[in-house]
């Protein structure tokens, strides 16, 4: 079936099965490799996007179900040569190790911040309860997201 | 690399077009809400159905709202819109401790109340829910709708008594005025399948309890509920006496199975405990309204 999503402003179209899993549309039909494929059982959280501005676990979801969407994958957040804050927050703060939870951590905690802007550690921590970091840093990904709460962008740097 | 096995895909325009895609293609069809339980059994091929029905686009199963005296949860609500609900919140708290505990944020965007009920998982907390609050769902084919009562809904594990070519539309909790109500879950890490889980209403008023409802899952209580303990503690004055004879009749009738998260005795203990606590917080909660 063909299926068009939006990803990150442009619209891809390819054909696929039906059974396609909306990460592996994006990673291997759109070629955004960001956006990272982990348990397939969505207990991980690695492969966090966004449908329609909500993030979900894309491994748990037909590119079928997607159609006629708007998907933001990681390499959504950057604007214009400008890191998004909760990029900066994670070199800022080491909020990485491997990196193979980073962007799913990146999706749920920009969206944790969008919501509400200057989270509590227990509001941030539960906010990614579902994605596993088996580094186990834990603790940078929680002070990079606050550093991005503290950092957010000027409308200046937005515009 | 996990991936369901081939399948076609179809998403209704409406409640009528999905049953009549539902009539089309028979038991090979299932109906897709939030996926989160479907499309993890597809993969594990637990289940393979030959075609999907979305049901993603129907906004008329969306929405919470007040109905006479009743709160009408659309089948295709998600955990986290039961969880953000001023509504539900302010009758019931109960939907707001359960749904803190139900998987994880990222996965309460998806997951849907329709879809837990039809699910039927033994260890599932809304049911629990619905059974402790005494709701009923709305049933919908090509012949009408028809309600039932959730205490009666479910055949056994991860069987109902929505047919073939049914789709649950509606679930519906009766308003109580001046209920307090609560829910605790054991569980072995955030976000996993409970232990146990148990939930209570109770109403309070002349110094007697007037009206409860007691719902457990994942410990084998037969339809989600404990209508003995129930019927003990009605007319009864709210001590913790009675509390805990309750609480111990409804962990009487409960037949959990040993597994890997825990032997009999101890979800058992867990069935007792846990519907004391939920007792006690409902019954303060009641008597504070």
């Amino acid at each position: 079936m063909e299926v068009t999503i939006t990803i990150n402003g442009t619209p891809v179209t390819s054909d696929v099965e039906p059974r396609t899993l909306l990460v592996h549309f994006v990673r291997e039909n759109a070629g955004l490799r960001g956006t990272h494929w982990g348990c397939d059982t969505s207990n991980c959280g690695t492969c966090v996007l966004w449908v329609d501005g909500s993030p979900v676990k894309s491994c748990t979801m037909l590119a079928a179900q997607a159609d006629g969407h708007e998907v933001t994958t990681v390499e959504g957040l950057e604007q214009g040569g400008v890191l998004d804050p909760i990029q900066q927050g994670f070199i800022e703060c080491h909020g990485l190790q491997c990196g193979f939870c980073t962007p799913g951590m990146m999706m749920t905690g920009r969206w944790l911040l969008d919501n509400n802007p200057n989270p509590s550690e227990v509001e941030i921590r539960d906010c990614i309860s579902g994605q596993i970091c088996r580094c186990t840093g834990y603790k940078n990904i929680v002070a990079s997201i606050q550093w991005a709460a503290e950092h957010p962008l000027t409308s200046e740097v937005t515009a | 690399m996990q991936t369901p096995a081939p399948v076609e895909y179809a998403r209704a325009t409406s409640v009528g077009d999905a049953i009549a895609l539902l009539e089309k293609h028979g038991d090979e069809a299932r109906l897709l809400a939030g996926g989160h339980s479907l499309l993890p059994m597809m993969k594990l091929r637990l289940a393979r159905p030959e075609i999907l029905i979305d049901l993603n686009d129907l906004d008329e199963l969306r929405g919470i709202r007040i109905e006479g005296d009743e709160i009408v949860v659309g089948a295709m609500v998600t955990h986290a819109e039961i969880l953000d609900s001023p509504v539900l919140a302010e009758h019931y708290s109960i939907f707001r401790e359960a749904e803190k505990v139900i998987a994880d944020p990222i996965v309460r965007n998806k997951g849907t109340i329709g879809g837990s009920m039809c699910q039927a998982d033994p260890s599932e907390d809304l049911s629990a829910v619905g059974s402790a609050l005494k709701g009923s769902v709305i049933i919908q084919g090509s012949g009408g709708k028809r309600s039932l009562a959730l205490r009666e809904f479910h055949e056994g594990p991860y069987e109902t008594k929505v047919g073939d070519a049914e789709i649950l539309t509606e679930v519906r909790f009766p308003i109580r005025p001046g209920a307090g109500s609560a829910y605790e879950k054991v569980e072995r890490r955030v976000g996993d399948w409970p232990v146990a889980s148990a939930g209570a209403f109770v109403v309070v008023a002349g110094g007697v309890v007037k009206d409860c409802g007691i719902g457990l899952t994942a410990v084998g209580a037969e339809h989600f509920c404990a209508p003995d303990a129930e019927a003990f503690l009605i007319g009864k004055a709210p001590t913790e006496e009675n509390l805990s004879a309750a609480a111990k009749l409804a962990a009487d009738a409960c037949t959990p199975y040993a597994d890997q998260r825990g032997p009999v005795d101890y979800k058992l203990h867990l069935a007792h405990e846990l519907t004391l606590r939920v007792l006690r917080r409902a019954v303060a909660s009641s008597q504070g309204a």
